[in-house]
Protein backbone atom coordinates (compact mmCIF):
# COMPACT_ATOMS: atom_id res chain seq x y z
CA UNK A 1 0.00 0.00 0.00
CA UNK A 2 1.39 3.75 -0.87
CA UNK A 3 0.55 6.59 1.45
CA UNK A 4 -1.33 9.52 -0.58
CA UNK A 5 -3.09 13.02 -0.09
CA UNK A 6 -6.30 13.22 -1.17
CA UNK A 7 -6.40 16.40 -3.65
CA UNK A 8 -9.50 16.01 -5.77
CA UNK A 9 -12.43 14.54 -6.88
CA UNK A 10 -12.91 13.47 -10.30
CA UNK A 11 -16.87 13.71 -11.96
CA UNK A 12 -17.60 11.32 -14.88
CA UNK A 13 -21.24 10.79 -15.94
CA UNK A 14 -20.55 8.71 -18.46
CA UNK A 15 -18.67 5.94 -17.30
CA UNK A 16 -18.50 1.93 -16.65
CA UNK A 17 -20.97 0.26 -15.43
CA UNK A 18 -19.42 -0.92 -12.54
CA UNK A 19 -18.04 2.76 -11.84
CA UNK A 20 -21.55 3.34 -10.99
CA UNK A 21 -21.96 4.97 -7.39
CA UNK A 22 -18.20 5.41 -6.91
CA UNK A 23 -16.43 8.16 -5.35
CA UNK A 24 -13.55 8.90 -7.70
CA UNK A 25 -10.63 10.25 -6.16
CA UNK A 26 -7.47 12.34 -7.30
CA UNK A 27 -4.75 11.51 -4.63
CA UNK A 28 -0.87 12.80 -5.04
CA UNK A 29 1.82 10.03 -3.42
CA UNK A 30 3.64 11.36 -0.51
CA UNK A 31 6.33 10.24 0.91
CA UNK A 32 6.48 9.32 5.23
CA UNK A 33 7.04 13.04 5.25
CA UNK A 34 4.26 14.44 3.77
CA UNK A 35 6.15 15.12 0.62
CA UNK A 36 4.63 14.76 -2.61
CA UNK A 37 6.48 11.89 -4.85
CA UNK A 38 5.48 10.05 -8.02
CA UNK A 39 2.52 11.54 -10.37
CA UNK A 40 -0.68 11.91 -9.53
CA UNK A 41 -3.49 8.61 -9.59
CA UNK A 42 -6.92 8.28 -9.13
CA UNK A 43 -8.45 5.74 -7.00
CA UNK A 44 -11.90 5.05 -6.12
CA UNK A 45 -12.73 5.69 -2.49
CA UNK A 46 -14.14 2.96 -0.04
CA UNK A 47 -14.00 4.97 3.19
CA UNK A 48 -15.54 8.25 2.76
CA UNK A 49 -12.10 9.82 2.76
CA UNK A 50 -12.21 14.00 1.98
CA UNK A 51 -9.58 16.11 0.40
CA UNK A 52 -6.81 16.87 2.49
CA UNK A 53 -7.01 13.24 3.78
CA UNK A 54 -3.78 11.19 4.10
CA UNK A 55 -4.84 7.76 2.76
CA UNK A 56 -3.45 4.50 2.42
CA UNK A 57 -3.80 3.11 -1.14
CA UNK A 58 -4.43 -0.26 -2.66
CA UNK A 59 -2.53 -0.76 -6.15
CA UNK A 60 -3.66 -4.12 -6.95
CA UNK A 61 -6.57 -5.37 -9.02
CA UNK A 62 -8.32 -7.72 -6.55
CA UNK A 63 -8.30 -5.69 -3.76
CA UNK A 64 -8.85 -2.66 -4.83
CA UNK A 65 -12.10 -3.76 -6.94
CA UNK A 66 -13.96 -5.75 -3.91
CA UNK A 67 -12.79 -3.06 -1.73
CA UNK A 68 -14.15 -0.22 -3.94
CA UNK A 69 -17.55 -2.29 -5.60
CA UNK A 70 -17.61 -5.24 -3.09
CA UNK A 71 -16.73 -7.70 -6.23
CA UNK A 72 -14.08 -8.63 -7.99
CA UNK A 73 -13.48 -8.29 -11.53
CA UNK A 74 -14.01 -4.41 -11.85
CA UNK A 75 -11.59 -2.40 -14.64
CA UNK A 76 -10.37 -0.49 -11.50
CA UNK A 77 -6.60 -0.94 -9.57
CA UNK A 78 -6.29 1.39 -7.27
CA UNK A 79 -8.62 1.53 -4.37
CA UNK A 80 -8.22 4.03 -1.03
CA UNK A 81 -8.86 1.65 1.66
CA UNK A 82 -7.59 3.84 4.81
CA UNK A 83 -7.41 7.10 6.38
CA UNK A 84 -4.41 7.41 8.04
CA UNK A 85 -4.40 9.09 11.91
CA UNK A 86 -0.42 9.21 12.17
CA UNK A 87 2.68 7.31 11.95
CA UNK A 88 4.77 6.18 14.60
CA UNK A 89 8.25 5.97 12.91
CA UNK A 90 11.71 4.29 14.29
CA UNK A 91 14.84 6.97 14.96
CA UNK A 92 16.79 6.96 11.74
CA UNK A 93 19.75 6.00 14.22
CA UNK A 94 17.65 2.58 14.83
CA UNK A 95 16.48 1.99 10.94
CA UNK A 96 19.86 0.39 10.12
CA UNK A 97 20.34 -1.66 13.26
CA UNK A 98 21.77 -5.20 13.12
CA UNK A 99 21.08 -7.72 15.43
CA UNK B 1 8.93 -11.01 -2.27
CA UNK B 2 11.79 -9.19 -0.61
CA UNK B 3 13.47 -8.43 2.46
CA UNK B 4 12.34 -5.38 4.05
CA UNK B 5 12.95 -3.76 7.53
CA UNK B 6 9.74 -2.57 9.96
CA UNK B 7 10.56 0.78 10.30
CA UNK B 8 7.17 1.98 11.56
CA UNK B 9 3.34 1.65 12.22
CA UNK B 10 0.53 3.52 10.89
CA UNK B 11 -2.67 4.46 12.87
CA UNK B 12 -5.67 4.25 11.08
CA UNK B 13 -8.98 4.56 12.53
CA UNK B 14 -11.04 4.44 9.25
CA UNK B 15 -10.23 1.68 7.04
CA UNK B 16 -12.17 -0.29 4.86
CA UNK B 17 -14.19 -3.09 6.97
CA UNK B 18 -11.97 -6.03 6.29
CA UNK B 19 -9.06 -4.68 7.66
CA UNK B 20 -10.33 -4.07 10.47
CA UNK B 21 -8.36 -5.11 13.85
CA UNK B 22 -5.13 -5.44 11.32
CA UNK B 23 -1.81 -3.90 11.76
CA UNK B 24 -0.75 -2.08 9.25
CA UNK B 25 3.28 -1.21 9.45
CA UNK B 26 5.32 1.34 7.59
CA UNK B 27 8.17 -1.40 5.27
CA UNK B 28 11.84 -0.08 3.98
CA UNK B 29 12.91 -2.81 1.41
CA UNK B 30 16.23 -3.74 1.13
CA UNK B 31 18.76 -5.07 -0.81
CA UNK B 32 21.14 -8.24 -0.59
CA UNK B 33 23.70 -6.30 1.87
CA UNK B 34 20.71 -5.29 4.10
CA UNK B 35 20.73 -1.19 2.51
CA UNK B 36 17.74 0.56 1.90
CA UNK B 37 16.07 0.56 -1.76
CA UNK B 38 12.94 2.11 -3.06
CA UNK B 39 10.44 4.33 -1.18
CA UNK B 40 8.73 2.73 2.15
CA UNK B 41 5.47 1.30 1.75
CA UNK B 42 3.11 0.10 3.87
CA UNK B 43 1.92 -3.70 4.60
CA UNK B 44 -0.26 -5.39 6.13
CA UNK B 45 0.95 -7.89 8.86
CA UNK B 46 -0.19 -11.83 8.82
CA UNK B 47 3.03 -12.85 10.91
CA UNK B 48 3.14 -10.89 14.24
CA UNK B 49 5.89 -8.38 13.09
CA UNK B 50 7.15 -5.16 14.96
CA UNK B 51 9.15 -2.22 14.70
CA UNK B 52 12.91 -2.99 14.02
CA UNK B 53 12.64 -6.41 12.60
CA UNK B 54 13.66 -7.82 9.14
CA UNK B 55 10.80 -9.28 7.63
CA UNK B 56 9.85 -10.95 4.17
CA UNK B 57 6.94 -9.60 2.12
CA UNK B 58 5.32 -10.08 -0.92
CA UNK B 59 3.01 -8.20 -2.97
CA UNK B 60 0.53 -8.18 -5.84
CA UNK B 61 -3.11 -9.99 -5.65
CA UNK B 62 -0.77 -13.12 -3.57
CA UNK B 63 -0.59 -10.63 -0.71
CA UNK B 64 -4.46 -11.06 -0.02
CA UNK B 65 -3.94 -15.27 0.31
CA UNK B 66 -3.02 -15.14 4.16
CA UNK B 67 -6.18 -13.33 4.66
CA UNK B 68 -10.05 -13.73 3.54
CA UNK B 69 -8.79 -13.74 -0.12
CA UNK B 70 -12.14 -12.46 -1.53
CA UNK B 71 -12.40 -8.84 0.57
CA UNK B 72 -8.71 -7.86 2.10
CA UNK B 73 -7.55 -5.84 0.21
CA UNK B 74 -4.06 -5.79 0.17
CA UNK B 75 -1.13 -5.26 -2.15
CA UNK B 76 1.78 -5.53 0.45
CA UNK B 77 2.22 -8.34 3.23
CA UNK B 78 4.24 -9.05 5.46
CA UNK B 79 4.67 -13.04 5.63
CA UNK B 80 7.69 -14.29 7.84
CA UNK B 81 10.12 -12.74 10.37
CA UNK B 82 13.70 -13.57 9.28
CA UNK B 83 15.60 -14.79 12.90
CA UNK B 84 17.95 -12.48 12.58
CA UNK B 85 20.07 -10.11 10.14
CA UNK B 86 22.99 -12.99 10.33
CA UNK B 87 20.23 -15.41 9.17
CA UNK B 88 20.81 -13.95 5.74
CA UNK B 89 23.95 -15.17 4.03
CA UNK B 90 25.74 -14.29 0.88
CA UNK B 91 25.18 -10.68 -0.18
CA UNK B 92 28.17 -9.73 0.88
CA UNK B 93 26.62 -10.01 4.69
CA UNK B 94 28.57 -11.86 7.46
Amino acid sequence: MILARVVGNVVATQKNERYANARVMLCQPVSLEGEEIGATLIALDSVDSGIGDTVLIVQEGWGASTAATKEPGAAIDSAIVGVVDYIDLLADEDKGVRR
Amino acid sequence: MQLARVIGTVVATVKNDSLEGRKLLVVQSLNARLEPQGAPLVALDAIGAGTGELVMWCRGKEASFPFRREDTPTDCTIIAIVDSDGHVTGGGVR
